[in-house]
């Protein structure tokens, strides 16, 4: 019996009038904690009734208050029929469950009914009391923090990372149980609520059973989805990466264990051959089903491709032994690992190594085929399977390790896609292992990639490479190989050097395909998916090399399956790394080359594309220096030479080699148009219209370029669906229709927005789904923030000044991080200066840059050595004064409550896991809500518009009076992981589901802070252990 | 390809002004896109006419879920539905509540009923206001009326308070209820040249020197109306022209006082008994529920329009309103000094605010 919950209800406000005749209501309330029920008193004759009840208690094991949802019912008292329910509050005591987090909930909840939605709010004081110390919670995982944020969380530093976890339930759905055919709708919607909440406590239970076990004490980057598979059941699904974070206060009880490299994990599989991957190229797209697969119930394996860059290979030519070793131990400790997985998207300095490219699978099952559908084996090998699969390609690119790691499915009637998608990378074993030798060799291998290009040096070997592709010598540090384009799924690490600004990209696709049954449907599907990915992926890079950009992170390819159509969508945010060469421009080569008006057509469209690629260079500011050129002309082999064999990906044609475009020295990727598709593709190419002026746009937390935020931010989401024509589809009026809803979306976001200009769009998120045949649904939430156009325009002069000031300044984590993770100097120590120091020593010593490794000479070694000491340790000092501020915000947040007077209190919503401007200073826990809203009288709710729009303001009205209850006044990482609209406008009915996330936290102004006089950091500790009871 | 489903949920309720007030007056969607494609919208943001549309639809949708709020602002200030700023807040009420002058004066004095309210689409013609706009109007005075109808208390403060208006329209609203209370006449042809603002001034001084909350604070009926105790005694003021002493002492007290000070000193020397008469016997009236309505129309009749005619200057009427009053403390007979000056303070101050073309 290790706790006891207490409810007090306390008063109720706007109710509906329940009594036609009163204009009135009598209203009381039933508080339900697992099988307890207590009630109020009947607080007669009242729209705002005063219950103020005594405190119900509640005496439940810790298993039941992680599983279950504490359930608050207001109800209409009835003397002579039944008591009519006005609606409900589902409460999840979990924040109540850790110590670090709310003490008490307490605040105004909307009354939520999911025929009605909203019916007035209700006043709720919520506490828990925990009888025993944490280590009795093991059975139960009370204590295990969890985070959606996909980086280290703001207030903590990571002590090891230790890795994936993941977990999945299934029950039936109860929509689908044959009760169903005999209750009402609200009954019906209310028992999935319920199920989902429960499915949810349980799974996040599970999953903190094996942090424990794991040793780890805390799950970042936690995402939790769940999987509608009608007849089959109900799934809710969950990973994240399990770390042992420590409070950033006790900072100082840390730091020494800090220097020394051991104190990383021990099992963690990553190895470091240093690579950067950018070329995307396809990977031998087939491995069709095999028959072992197809033994229990019908699947379809899709070719899996892997975006990557390549590299040249340091790791084959350089120093062999050393590498050797490390891969070795590395890899062993990889082994050890069952799927070397990393849900996060941004990473402690130092801590990526190398980034080889996106790597992603996809599978086609059969959901009736299940042979125990209310077991969760089955899904369990579907999903081993995927990452069975996403680990081999991400070995095929010389890494060990995904990061930015992701699963998804999309389902139709009996068939679902399940995608995974990640991005393969070489990690820092120091953060993951023991081991002095290998202290060593890491370190001696980390100094050969300086921070701000070592991400991009292809970790995979140069004689053996994975798919044909194009390698140069760095442009930044001139040592290791690149390869020419970089596609990734994460976050732009803080440390890399970018030139201009971002921008948003996207791929957009539809494939018509039969309407067919089981088996043939799924084939069809499956054998359309590498086409998909194919496409997906050439459209992506003419965009990219339109923008004149060599890079993409935060990539996201979701293919949505239908009825008759695949729709495939891809986002990510294009940038230029100074350390990749120049992308080539885009050369058309016609197929009839002697029809002289042919010609001059082709010509023409030809000089568009030059104009827009020079647009582009200039909108997003891309101006690399000069500077490479000189370097290029020692030692370094012409890299040029091979590239253009390497090109093949593209329909690249013979004559390739004969067009020169202007774009610089670069080869061109040669789009041939050989039919009217081709012909589409160009002009589609041209259409995307850029961003108005003062917007830009990106969907990573941040915006490379801009660095000076304002702290007016707008979080919003968008839904537009849409009717795709009738008859007559083709696959080229799809691809027309969907980017014209896509850009007009974009458009109008850009129209509603105008008065933030200048703002970036971040985090912009889209989901397609295919709820009917020849309906579109498209979802994008996103947060427009403002900026400072002057200081851009300053930090525009010094571009590669700026991004190194932004490394130390711009993202809080880094504030953290050099500070908690060892002053190792290398991993925080800013690009520039180590590239300098590295061509200064080769050219010196006038050792061909070709053979430039770190084993090179030791000489070399150890002045790099030096230097890096000596700047290691600047470096540090600069972050402690960086980061007493923050230690600041601890004291302060105990007038953030009483700071908002209004009668409502803020609460800021964003997907990114900071706020701008602001110090978040506490975590209060998940927000994870589901909710479920129908109705049966459409139009006069205002038609499916009216009705959505509500509904949505209905559920960010429920995440704010949650997180205000938790004493919070932000949500961080929010994110709508599911929004399931059905219509039937004929019977006016319609029925919207709704899965939002986020992390309640607590966050000060830093213009507050500044007010504040610096206290040293030992008094700040204080407040921060007794924080949790000042937030009420 | 159309978009069936087309929204956009701010956490931060987006409020776009113009489209605001295109709602306020009435315009249907699609006028409100042609009247903002007309203002150089397109041209200045470099965006399409559908998208226009979208996100016209998406604020008027905004705006009539806002609207069950804004029927009852302190509400708005206390839901979590629309995550809206204070200050942003209060615009919406402001706008909200805003009306048409010419409109209210159409109003004046008419009953807000069901009949009152078919009759709009006249109005509507008349004020060139939409009728969608006279009807929010029209549904707001009817509001703030059955709201405050059974409060007691200044009616300014009281309406300020149940719709957190800002005080001038919190008046504003106050004179409205008052005159709907009333029913004092004022659609009369004779009255046309009052504005909104006369009319609303005079139910200002009338609430400020008449109405019970205007003497004592915890007042024991609602301010709306003038009490009934005052209005009875309003009687005893008949003497000053019944009785024939005490008109020509009161007249020769005030032509003492404004001999050689007033430019039309003869003429008011000559209309004294009849000015006398009327100031006096608009007071009798008041009374009757019947013979109330006749207020301003006696008003403007018997008193504004000979002093017009004669030509008097409003500072020549201010000085013999201000004698007229203090006059009779030096009369011997007349006990009902504190009453009259009530009574006058209210009269003179709606005389002076109408006397003017």
């Amino acid at each position: 019996m290790p706790g006891k919950l207490k409810v007090k209800i306390v008063a109720g406000r706007h109710l509906p009038v329940m009594d036609r005749a009163s204009d009135l209501t009598d209203a009381f309330v039933e508080v339900k904690f697992g099988n307890t029920t207590f009630k109020t008193d009947v607080y007669p004759k009242s729209l705002n009734p005063q219950w103020n009840s005594e405190w119900f208690k509640f005496e439940v094991d810790d298993e039941e208050l992680q599983d279950e949802p504490l359930q608050i019912t207001v109800l209409d008292h009835d003397t002579y029929s039944a008591n009519d329910a006005i609606g409900k509050v589902y409460i999840d005591i979990d924040p109540l469950l850790y110590s670090e987090a709310a003490t008490v909930i307490s605040g105004w909840f909307p009354i939520y009914d999911t025929i009605h939605g909203i019916r007035g709010e209700i006043n709720v004081v919520v506490k828990v009391d925990l009888f025993n110390d944490l280590n009795r919670f093991r059975q139960s995982s009370c204590g295990v923090k969890f985070f959606c944020t996909t980086s280290i969380p703001k207030c903590y530093r990571a002590v090891i990372i230790h890795g994936f976890v993941e977990e999945l339930v299934v029950n039936e759905d109860p929509e689908y149980q044959w009760i169903d055919r005999i209750r009402t709708p609200r009954a019906s919607n209310e028992a999935r609520q319920r199920l989902i909440s429960l499915m949810s406590g349980e799974l996040q239970r599970k999953i903190g059973l094996k942090v424990l076990e794991m040793r780890g004490n805390a799950v970042v980057g936690y995402l939790q989805c769940f999987d509608l598979e009608g007849e089959s059941g109900l799934v809710v699904r969950a990973i994240g990466t399990v770390c042992t974070l420590d409070k950033l206060s006790n900072t100082s009880a840390f730091l020494p264990a800090c220097n020394s490299p051991s104190k990383e994990m021990k099992e963690s599989p990553l190895v470091h051959p240093p690579s950067h991957g950018c070329r995307s190229t396809h990977n031998s797209p087939i491995h069709t089903a095999t028959g072992s697969r197809l033994t229990q119930n019908f699947s379809v394996s899709v070719p899996t491709l892997i975006y990557t860059g390549m590299g040249s290979g340091s790791a084959g030519k350089e120093g062999g032994p050393f590498k050797t070793l490390l891969r070795q131990q590395t890899q062993s400790a990889l082994e050890q690992r069952e799927f070397p997985f990393f849900t996060l998207t941004t990473f402690p300095p130092g801590f990526l190594v190398h980034v080889g490219g996106v790597v992603s699978a996809r599978s086609v099952k059969l959901l009736d085929r299940i042979h125990n559908p209310d077991e969760p084996e089955t899904r369990d090998a579907w999903w081993a399977e995927i990452r069975q699969e996403i680990k081999s390609h991400a070995k095929a690119l010389g890494c060990h390790a995904v990061v930015g790691y992701s699963e998804s499915t999309s389902i139709c009637e009996e068939v679902c896609i399940l995608s995974a998608s990640g991005t393969a990378a070489v990690l820092n074993p120091r953060f993951l292992q023991d081991g002095t030798v290998e202290g060593c060799l890491e370190q001696r291998i980390e100094e050969a990639s300086p921070p701000g290009c070592g991400f991009c040096h292809i970790p995979y070997d140069e004689l053996n490479m994975p798919f044909p592709a194009h390698l140069t010598y760095c442009y930044n540090c001139r040592k290791q190989k690149v390869p020419d384009v970089l596609f990734t799924t994460i976050d732009l690490p803080v440390e890399a050097i970018v030139i201009g600004k971002g921008c948003l990209i996207q791929a957009r696709l539809c494939r018509l395909k039969k309407k067919a049954q089981a088996e043939a449907n799924a084939t069809s599907i499956s054998n359309l998916l590498p086409f998909m990915e194919y496409e997906v992926h050439t459209q992506l890079m003419n965009k990219l090399k339109l923008r004149g950009m060599n890079a993409l992170f935060g990539l996201r390819i979701q293919i949505t399956v239908g009825e008759n159509m695949l729709m495939g969508l891809a986002s990510a945010t294009g940038v230029y790394l100074a350390a990749l060469p120049t992308p080539g421009g885009i050369q058309i080569a016609g197929k009839t080359p002697n029809d002289g008006t042919y010609e001059q057509h082709i010509s023409h469209m030809q000089k568009k594309i030059n104009d827009t690629i020079a647009k582009n260079k200039e909108l997003y500011e891309i101006n690399p220096p000069e500077l490479p050129e000189e370097i290029i002309g020692s030692p370094i082999p012409e890299p040029r030479q091979r590239s253009r064999l390497l090109r093949s990906q593209s329909e690249s044609s013979d004559e390739v080699t004969e067009l020169d475009l202007s774009h610089g020295k670069k080869d061109a990727f040669v789009l041939e148009i050989d039919d009217t598709d081709a012909m589409e593709d160009v002009h589609s190419l041209l259409t995307d219209a850029p961003p108005p002026s003062g917007f830009y746009s990106c969907n990573t937390e941040i915006m490379p370029g801009i660095s000076n935020w304002t702290p007016e931010i707008q979080m919003f989401t968008a839904v537009r669906v849409s009717r795709l024509g009738n008859i007559n589809l083709t696959n080229q009026t799809l691809n027309k229709n969907f980017n014209d809803l896509c850009e007009n979306l974009l458009k109008s976001l850009y129209f509603k927005l105008r008065s933030m200009v200048p703002c970036c769009l971040c985090h912009v998120n889209f989901t397609v789904a295919l709820p009917e045949d020849e309906l579109v649904q498209i979802a994008v939430t996103a947060v427009a923030i403002t900026f400072d156009k002057n200081q851009t325009l300053q930090a525009n002069k010094a571009p590669t000044e700026k991004s190194q000031q932004r490394a130390s300044t711009d993202n809080e984590e880094q504030l953290q991080f050099p500070l908690e993770l060892c002053p190792d100097p290398l991993a925080s120590q800013p690009s520039l200066p180590a590239k300098e120091v590295l061509e200064g020593a080769t050219s010196q010593t006038g050792i061909p840059a070709a053979q430039r490794d770190r084993c090179n000479s030791w000489i070399e070694l150890i002045k790099l050595k030096a230097q890096t000491i000596r700047r290691g340790s600047i470096k540090t000092t600069a972050s402690l004064d960086k980061t007493s501020p923050l230690a600041e915000g601890y004291l302060r947040h105990r007038s953030v409550p009483s700071c908002t007077n209004s009668t409502v209190s803020v609460v800021k919503m964003t997907p990114l896991s900071f706020l701008p401007g602001a110090k978040i200073t506490k975590y209060l826990g998940i927000i994870n809500m589901f909710f479920i809203r129908e109705t049966t009288s459409l139009r006069e709710e205002g038609g499916v518009s009216g009705f959505l729009h509500a509904f949505i303001a209905e559920v960010f009205a429920m995440v704010r009076a949650h997180v205000a209850a938790l004493g919070g006044n932000a949500v961080v990482s929010y994110i709508m992981k599911q929004c399931v609209f059905m219509e039937n406008p004929n019977k006016n009915q319609a029925q919207c589901l709704i899965n939002v996330s986020g992390d309640a936290v607590i966050f000060v102004r830093e213009s507050e802070l500044e007010m504040l006089p610096v206290q040293p950091s030992t008094v700040v500790s204080q407040p921060t252990s007794s924080g949790g009871d000042v937030t009420t | 390809m159309t978009s069936d489903l087309d929204i956009f949920v701010g956490n931060t309720t987006l409020i776009d002004e113009e489209v605001y007030q295109l709602w306020l007056d009435g315009y249907t969607v699609s006028e409100a896109v042609s009247r903002r494609l007309r203002g150089g919208l397109l041209e200045r943001s470099g965006t399409s006419v559908s998208v226009l549309q979208s996100d016209t639809r998406d604020h008027f949708r905004t705006f009539q879920m806002l609207e069950r709020l804004l029927h009852s602002p302190p509400r708005l200030c206390q839901q979590l539905l629309f995550q809206i700023p204070p200050p942003r807040q209060a615009a919406l009420i402001q706008g909200y509540y805003a009306f048409e002058p010419a409109l209210a004066r159409e109003l004046l004095g008419k009953k807000l009923s069901k009949g009152t309210k078919k009759e709009l689409d006249e109005v509507s013609a008349r004020t060139g206001l939409s009728l969608r706009a006279c009807r929010r109007q029209f549904d707001n005075f009817k509001r703030v009326f059955k709201a405050v109808e059974e409060l007691k208390g200044p009616l300014a403060e009281l309406i300020q308070q149940h719709f957190l208006l800002p005080p001038p329209l919190a008046r504003d609203y106050a004179a409205i209820v008052f005159f709907a209370n009333s029913r004092f006449e004022t659609g009369k042809r004779r009255l046309q040249f009052l504005s909104f603002g006369d009319l609303a001034a005079c139910a200002q001084h009338m609430m400020g020197h008449w109405t019970q909350g205007a003497m004592t604070p915890e007042a024991a009926e609602p301010d709306g109306d003038v009490p009934r105790s005052f209005l009875q005694d309003l009687k005893e003021l008949k003497v000053l022209v019944s009785d024939k002493d005490l008109l020509d002492q009161h007249k020769s007290l005030v032509c003492s006082a404004l001999r050689g000070k007033i430019s039309v000193y003869n003429e008011m020397e000559t209309n004294f008994k009849a000015l006398s008469r009327a100031l006096v016997n608009v007071g009798l009236k008041l009374p009757h529920p019947r013979d109330v309505r006749d207020f301003f129309v006696d008003l403007v009749e018997k008193v504004l329009d000979p002093c017009r005619s004669d030509h008097w200057s409003l500072g020549d009427l201010r000085l013999f309103l201000g004698s007229y009053t203090t006059a009779p403390r030096a009369l011997g007979g007349f006990r009902h000094q504190l009453l009259w000056e009530r009574y006058m303070a209210g009269i003179s101050a709606c005389l002076l605010r109408m006397y003017h073309e």
